[in-house]
């Protein structure tokens, strides 16, 4: 009964998809009116999505960022998240696709958040513009820092951007070590607790001592 | 989990089961084992644990990085399947458009219910907690002791594997030596917590969780859990050694496919499948139970909501174990819409859910600590049982029963959302930004208000006169009010919580204008919906016996958490299970008698 389940609760989305693709590569055009089917209303991953696997953004809902808008975004979130000691670039744990992800998602909060992102960064190569002649992505790093440090200042644009870009950057397995998080790892035997150099700092004594019942 | 189709059912069983949850996974569990047949219906899906469960998925296997959406409310990680605070072509109504006369409804429709994702905190009524009226005159009393219910306590804390530790105080139950599975180490947070909790008077205690510290030993435990049964000693047995002890990773709502936690389907189901006296059908909506002329339930109409049709499944006795609201909804519906075991008029009424008032508070003294792995049992591991008995007993409280204080710390895996609140990030970026989120991660605590609300004449649920499911059976229209006792709890706890965030030098974070009074969570917000059918000593005042029967149809029992007279601090699971287990035992001396 499972498997007939699960054929019943292929999304229609996927199976558009599907019947997209293959048309693509006969080369057939699609009628007209299954052309109009093909965009249905975008719709989230329902209440039964598949857990264990890893999705690849634009999986779940088609990406909808410009190319502009994905060079702006490139370029900011490394000036946010910059390589150095403490881990790797926003671009080279691809913090853009994150966030096209994130602003493309049909939910309520990630719709608010788009109405904030989209017209921000425009904004935000328009006064790159006014002042540097150039977009923000074509900036020199002073240049970019010198507007950074500008938006830092209080803009609501950059803030939220900054926000979505934490999420974003430290889902990322190779940023939890610059973090602090250090689990997500087996361990056998009893829970070792929190090391002695740990509690030293913290002012803390284990109070859990016996391992026995 | 193996399942039949609707076609593939036999005329009849012994006991048909509605839900394969907590309740109706401990029926099933009980009488299977003592050669009853069964058949389970459960409203949504199968679900392999072993193989669907996200073990060790990160925030950049998910989209949105793994963070909570309208289709996933507890995060994308999160077991439930089909369900949430609102499952489509299953509507429920409000009878107010008053936001705190709301109740918030979860449901999850999936193979072992909410038991899947539940934060398996097992906690044990006390005393008091059964006669709660003759304490203090408010509420209602069981129609049984603590002493009635302890002996199943202990087996259901055998059976399903508790952590934690005896500390011998006052209303929060000891469990005989030698029960209690070992507690986990304190994190940081747990530590700080407890070291400055008790400066302040706030006793900070390992939690009873049901997780396996360690393997568990099934040759000793089986022969005490099913004496003079050695099939079902077997039976237990392999299923006990078949579980894996806690690794410290992946945390426990996402479900566990080495089934170091509890969940019904990897600690009720299997074995009770092993018998060959469990049937499962899925996808199986109740609608009725059926109830013949001599006035004795014969079994269940249910929609198959693989073809949409109605069907029926006979019994010689019928549980119900949907969850309060379910378990209010099939009664009411049956007898074509009439209702049944309501002779006292109470079905739908007095249902409780927990208090709830939460506070996240940052403390310096864990900035910038060392990094280490703090997953930790995947949950909580210490919390403070209610401390304050004397002080209420004297009035010098103004609301009447107790809360205990849920602690979690922040340390954990981040998951699409910015692992510091992002007002401590505010105007940074580059190295700084980076430095700074280093600093504050996990230097944030979270204390969480858990109380017990008194039943009262506002809060209930009815049948909608026009509102319709898919199906057109009539849906549940919601009452809700928190009396005084829960608003004024809720102004308490914010109080304690600045308190213990202050003795440990740092601070509660939160709006210092904002109106205590409006910290309670809403209806049902915290999913401890109990009541809707309370159990008493007399007929005429509620809707069961002390054996989960219903007064009014004796082969008819409510075995989730409606028959509970109070919902006292202690989070309902595991009295759930304790119940059901003492009136499976009830049903099969019944059955030996040939009464079934």
């Amino acid at each position: 009964m499972n498997s007939q389940d699960s054929q019943n609760r292929l999304p229609r989305r996927r199976v558009l998809q599907l019947f997209a693709a293959v048309a693509a590569a006969e080369g057939m055009a699609l009628p007209a009116a299954l052309a109009k089917e093909a965009k249905p209303a975008v719709t989230g991953y329902g209440q039964d999505p598949k857990m264990a696997k890893t999705y690849e953004k634009g999986e779940a809902w088609p990406l909808t960022f410009t190319e502009k808008e994905k060079k702006t975004t490139i370029a900011l979130a490394d000036v946010i998240f910059p390589k150095d000691d403490l881990g790797p670039a926003a671009s080279e744990v691809r913090v853009a696709d994150f966030i096209d992800e994130w602003v493309s998602a049909p939910y309520a909060r990630q719709q608010g958040d788009r109405a904030l992102i989209i017209p921000g960064l425009k904004k935000l190569d328009e006064e790159c513009r006014k002042h540097f002649q150039k977009n923000f992505a074509d900036l020199a790093e002073g240049q970019k820092k010198a507007a950074c440090d500008e938006m830092a200042k209080g803009d609501h644009f950059f803030h939220v951007f900054t926000s979505i870009s934490a999420g974003a950057y430290y889902s990322d397995p190779k940023c939890w070590k610059a973090l602090g998080y250090a689990g997500n790892l087996p361990i056998g035997g009893p829970f070792p607790g929190p090391p002695e150099e740990v509690l030293k700092q913290a002012g803390l004594e284990q109070t859990v001592k016996a391992v026995g019942s | 989990m193996p399942t039949i189709p609707v076609s593939k059912a036999q005329s009849e069983y012994d006991v048909i089961i509605v839900g394969s949850g907590a309740g109706g996974g401990q029926m099933a569990y009980t009488l299977t084992l003592a050669g009853i047949k069964c058949l389970m219906l459960e409203a949504g899906r199968s679900y392999d644990v072993a193989n669907e469960t996200p073990m060790f998925q990160t925030g950049k296997d998910a989209p949105l990085g793994g963070a909570s959406t309208p289709d996933k409310n507890f995060g994308f990680f999160d077991a439930t399947i089909d369900g949430g605070w609102q499952v489509p072509d299953e509507p429920y109504t409000q009878a107010s458009d008053k936001e705190e006369e709301q109740f918030m409804w979860w449901r999850a429709r999936m193979m072992g219910g909410r038991t899947n994702h539940w934060g398996r905190i097992s906690l044990r009524n006390g005393p008091y907690d059964f006669k709660p009226y003759s304490r203090d005159g408010l509420g209602f009393d069981w129609p049984i002791s603590y002493d009635d219910l302890e002996p199943y306590y202990t087996k259901v804390e055998q059976l399903i594997g508790v952590y934690g530790s005896n500390e011998g105080m006052e209303n929060t139950p000891d469990s005989p030596k030698g029960v209690l599975q070992p507690p986990p180490k304190g994190r940081v947070g747990d530590l700080m917590i407890q070291k400055h909790g008790k400066k302040i008077g706030v006793p900070v205690i390992p939690i009873h969780r049901a997780v396996l510290t360690k393997p568990q030993d099934g040759k000793d435990l089986a022969p005490k859990l099913h004496p003079d049964n050695p099939k079902a000693q077997e039976i237990v047995e392999k299923s006990m050694s078949s579980r894996a002890a806690c690794f410290w990773a992946t945390d426990c709502g996402r479900g566990c496919s080495i089934r170091a936690n509890y969940q019904s389907t990897t600690v009720h189901l299997p074995p009770a499948l092993a018998t060959g006296n469990l049937d499962i059908i899925p996808n199986a909506h109740v609608r009725e139970v059926i109830v013949g002329k001599d006035g004795k339930a014969k079994g269940v109409l249910f929609i198959d909501k693989t073809t949409g049709k109605e069907e029926r499944v006979k019994g010689k006795a019928v549980v119900l174990a949907a969850s309060s609201g379910e378990t209010v909804r099939i009664l009411l519906n049956s007898a074509s819409g009439d209702g049944i075991a309501n002779s006292s008029g109470l079905v739908g009424k007095y249902i409780m859910d927990t208090v709830g008032s939460d506070m996240l508070g940052q403390i310096p003294a864990l900035e910038n600590l060392p990094a280490h792995n703090d997953d930790g049992a995947g949950g909580c591991h210490f919390y403070s049982p209610w401390w304050l008995y004397k002080e209420q007993k004297a009035g010098k409280l103004d609301f009447a029963r107790g809360y205990h204080v849920e602690i979690s710390g922040t340390r954990s895996m981040p998951k699409g959302n910015s692992p510091v609140p992002t007002h401590f990030l505010k105007g940074l970026y580059g190295t700084k930004l980076k430095e700074a989120a280093r600093r504050y991660y996990g230097s944030f605590v979270h204390v969480a208000c858990r109380g017990e609300m008194i039943p009262n004449e506002g809060s209930f649920a009815e049948l909608d006169s026009e509102v319709k499911d898919k199906w057109g059976i009539p849906v549940m229209k919601w009452h809700w009010k928190w009396s005084d006792h829960e608003k004024n709890m809720a102004v308490h706890a914010q109080k304690t919580f600045s308190d213990i965030f202050e003795s440990a030098g740092g601070k509660g974070l939160f709006d210092p204008k904002r109106d205590p009074k409006k910290t309670i969570l809403k209806g049902g917000q915290v999913i401890h919906e109990v009541g809707g059918a309370i159990m008493g000593a007399d007929g005429k005042k509620s809707v069961c016996n002390e054996w989960n029967q219903t007064w009014d149809i004796k082969n008819l029992l409510l075995c989730d958490a409606s028959p509970f007279a109070s919902n006292s601090d202690k989070n309902p699971t595991e009295t759930i299970m304790a119940l059901a287990w003492r009136a499976a035992d009830r049903l099969i001396e019944e059955a030996r008698k040939g009464n079934l």
